[in-house]
């Protein structure tokens, strides 16, 4: 049981996210480094959430469980809000970096365009949370034990999978739709992805009531998925032509000297 | 420029990297210069302009230049009254074999530079592989084996102070106490090698670092592979045993020292690096460690940038004599870059940089007098792993010192040996990737030695104290909820 529900957890967790890195970030250094500074960002916001929840955490009356469970939701909050800034200041650094490569390259065309960035970034962002969420259940799941043996959900094990892959595919799809609505200055689109985030993240306070978090949860996954897909330049036709595979642009950008 | 080298033969235990200006004879990688004329891009030939690394993490795609791929059938023979010499290479020179490369003149330097502004981020990736690679190494076994995280009492005599004190106090100042006499040890060693290269005393600095190959490759491979075989039950027998490490020892000497495919050198370095930084993981005391790492990277920089530090000297002394650099423990992914060649050896493009870290030396024979043995640091020929000589046209390789990989592997190793938390392991790895990353981006900007470890370390240090006193208890309890951030 213990290695089946590892490989299984590991692989619905990360399935995706390891398909999509290796089939489109792993060729290209530039989006590599840029997936890993993402993860970064995403990281420096999680010790600053931590940070102010640890301390206040400390201030608190640490007997009182429901304090401590009001203070949790409170770190997940500000945990959400200061992650979102974070993309936002990544961005506004990519931005920076782009325009300053753009310059000294003398170049016309930017070596990686700021949609690539935003899935890049967005996929670095998911990684990370991800990787952060699960891998320690992960790790737990390979060793002896009994799943809720004290009365809670026997599907602790995968729902936190399912949970984790939702999580890595919605941040991929909020750092598209969040850089596209930065450049174009919609401000809406941009309160819609943080609101999202602090919708899924609230969600998952009803667990392990799994019906109320994770179908909500895939809900919004779908729903962000088309958004992003839309913004970044699909459209049914599109997608036709890529399943059929008579997109000419594409077959044309992908010709492989020989 | 045509190459970025690490600082004399003092690579293996200074970090830096150095540009090589270019002119008849380059003083670190002894090539012969010769001005060509390659028009490689459409962009203008204009004069040197110094670039800035951001750029060099940028594929600059010229239009007229294919997208790089996989073969190097560049178009460049077209326009290029490319006046390519064969490297007049000497193989027998020992280990330091003199290539001569085409330089491209100094009006075609801003091309030469758009290249290497091409392949900028390519060479970070070839550094993060090979790092990464160790320091799984290291995860792994650190949590498989539990051999390495076993505290015996037992220390190296460079850190002879113990931390069983009962107070905190006490405990601290012995950990204090421990680094100084590291650091010490560290910077005689490093003295003293310097005097023996000014009075060129190669043949006893051979002999020492072969000497420090042979027991890593011997005795910390047998000892490794002891502890394995222990924790998986695996029945061995002393025969079977001798010819695994016998030809496991030979084939590295070979590699490391001599000749040998890219790939196999590459591993093998990986592996003794791991094999390093897993010894000082069990023989260094918790705190001692910590504040080591510290201290390294404190000194590492003091040492490269302070006009008299002992790194700075050797780097002027090479240059004066303009010598070839010893065969050092650098990590080498040396690329070839053929011009006219319908295919491509095993191994990719050139681009020089050279990070070698300096606490390596004296670290690694500081251990190695602590097991009784003679010393000698293990050296590695630069640039001697290409076997077809006769189709290379530059030798220019991303390369890194193995103290480098040790102090990673180190901090890393120590992340994954405390406790059950896989959070700060990933938190330092990403922590020493970046740090990696920002020192080739000011590598890029300074253009000057500059030491390796300390971003890294730095960073490396901040993420795994603040991951474990801050973000483990936050994580933990969403865990324990199944809250999602």
């Amino acid at each position: 049981m213990t290695t089946l529900v590892f490989f299984g957890c590991t692989f619905i967790a990360f399935g995706p996210a390891i398909a999509l890195f290796l089939f489109t970030i792993a060729r290209d250094p530039l989006r590599v480094i840029f997936l890993i500074a993402g993860a970064f960002f995403w990281l420096v916001s999680l010790l600053l959430s931590s940070l102010v929840w640890f301390i206040a955490v400390q201030i608190s009356n640490k007997d009182s469980a429901s304090q401590q469970k009001g203070l949790l939701i409170f770190g997940v909050v500000l945990s959400v809000l200061l992650q979102e800034t974070f993309r936002f200041g990544y961005y506004k650094l990519l931005k920076k970096a782009n325009e300053g490569l753009l310059a000294l390259s003398q170049e016309d065309t930017m070596p990686i365009s700021m949609r690539q960035l935003a899935y890049v970034s967005g996929l670095g962002f998911g990684f990370m949370s991800g990787a952060f969420s699960v891998v320690n259940i992960l790790a737990d799941s390979l060793g002896p034990g009994i799943v809720g043996i004290h009365g809670d959900s026997q599907h602790y094990f995968i729902s936190s999978a399912f949970m984790t892959l939702a999580i890595i595919l919605l941040h991929m799809f909020w750092g598209v739709v969040f850089f596209e609505a930065c450049e174009k200055q919609r401000w809406l689109s941009l309160a819609v992805v943080v609101t999202s985030h602090l919708l899924v993240s609230c969600l998952t306070f009803l667990n392990p009531q799994y019906e109320g978090s994770l179908i909500p949860a895939y809900l919004i996954v779908f729903l962000m998925g088309t958004w992003a897909f839309s913004s970044a330049g699909g459209s049914l036709r599109n997608l036709k032509l890529c399943l059929t595979c008579k997109d000419k642009d594409f077959l044309l950008a992908n010709h492989r000297p020989r | 420029m045509h190459c970025w080298k690490s600082t004399g033969p003092w690579s293996w235990f200074v970090i830096t990297l150095l540009p090589c200006r270019g002119s008849d004879k380059c003083p670190l990688c002894r090539r012969v210069v010769i001005a060509v004329n390659i028009p490689l891009m459409n962009t203008s030939e204009s004069e040197e302009d110094s670039y800035n690394e951001r750029s060099a993490l940028v594929q600059a795609e010229s239009p007229t230049m294919p997208p790089y791929s996989q073969d190097t059938e560049l178009p460049r023979p077209v326009e290029a009254e490319a006046v390519r010499r064969r490297p007049t290479a000497d193989p027998g020179a020992s280990d330091r074999p003199d290539r001569a490369e085409a330089e491209r003149e100094s009006t075609a330097e801003s091309e030469d530079e758009e290249v290497t502004l091409k392949y900028g981020a390519k060479h970070v990736i070839m550094l993060f592989v090979p790092v990464t690679l160790c320091m799984v190494v290291v995860v792994a076994t650190i949590k498989s084996v539990s051999f390495y995280t076993e505290k015996t009492g037992q220390q190296l005599i460079y850190t002879p102070f113990t931390e069983d004190t009962t107070s905190v106090g006490q405990r601290l100042l012995n950990s204090v106490l421990n680094t100084i006499i590291m650091i010490s040890v560290i910077v005689v060693m490093t003295l003293f090698l310097v005097v023996l290269y000014k009075y060129r005393c190669y043949k006893f600095i051979h002999g020492w670092l072969i000497l420090s190959s042979l027991m890593l490759l011997f005795w910390f491979s047998f000892m490794y592979l002891g502890e394995v075989f222990k924790t998986y039950n695996v029945a061995m027998d002393y025969p079977t045993l001798v010819i695994i490490i016998w030809n496991f020892g030979a084939v590295g000497m070979v590699c490391i020292h001599w000749k040998g495919p890219l790939q196999l050198q590459q591993a093998y370095l990986i592996v003794i690096s791991a094999l390093m930084a897993l010894v000082f993981i069990k023989y260094l005391p918790e705190w001692s460690a910590w504040v080591i790492l510290g201290a390294i990277s404190v000194y590492d920089l003091v040492a490269v940038l302070c006009p008299k530090g002992p790194l700075r000297m050797l780097v002027e002394t090479a240059q004066e004599r303009n010598e070839p650099i010893f065969p050092a423990l650098i990590y080498s992914s040396a690329m070839i870059w053929m011009v006219g060649m319908a295919k491509l050896p095993t191994a990719a493009e050139p681009a020089d940089q050279d990070t070698d870290d300096e606490g390596q030396i004296s670290d690694r024979s500081d251990l190695e007098r602590s097991q009784g043995a003679p010393e000698g640091q293990v050296v590695t020929g630069r640039e001697q792993v290409f076997v077809p000589g006769e189709d290379q046209e530059e030798d220019r390789g991303v390369k890194l010192g193995l103290g480098d990989f040790i102090f990673y592997s180190v901090l890393v190793g120590k992340a994954a040996a405390t406790g059950e938390d896989w959070n700060t392991t990933l938190a330092c790895f990403v922590a020493i990737l970046i740090g990696l990353c920002l020192t080739l981006l000011l590598l890029a900007i300074f253009k000057k030695a500059l030491p390796a470890l300390p971003i890294s370390i730095t960073f490396g240090l901040i993420f795994y104290f603040s991951t474990d006193n801050l973000v483990r208890p936050f994580m933990d309890s969403l865990a324990a909820h199944q809250f999602y951030i």
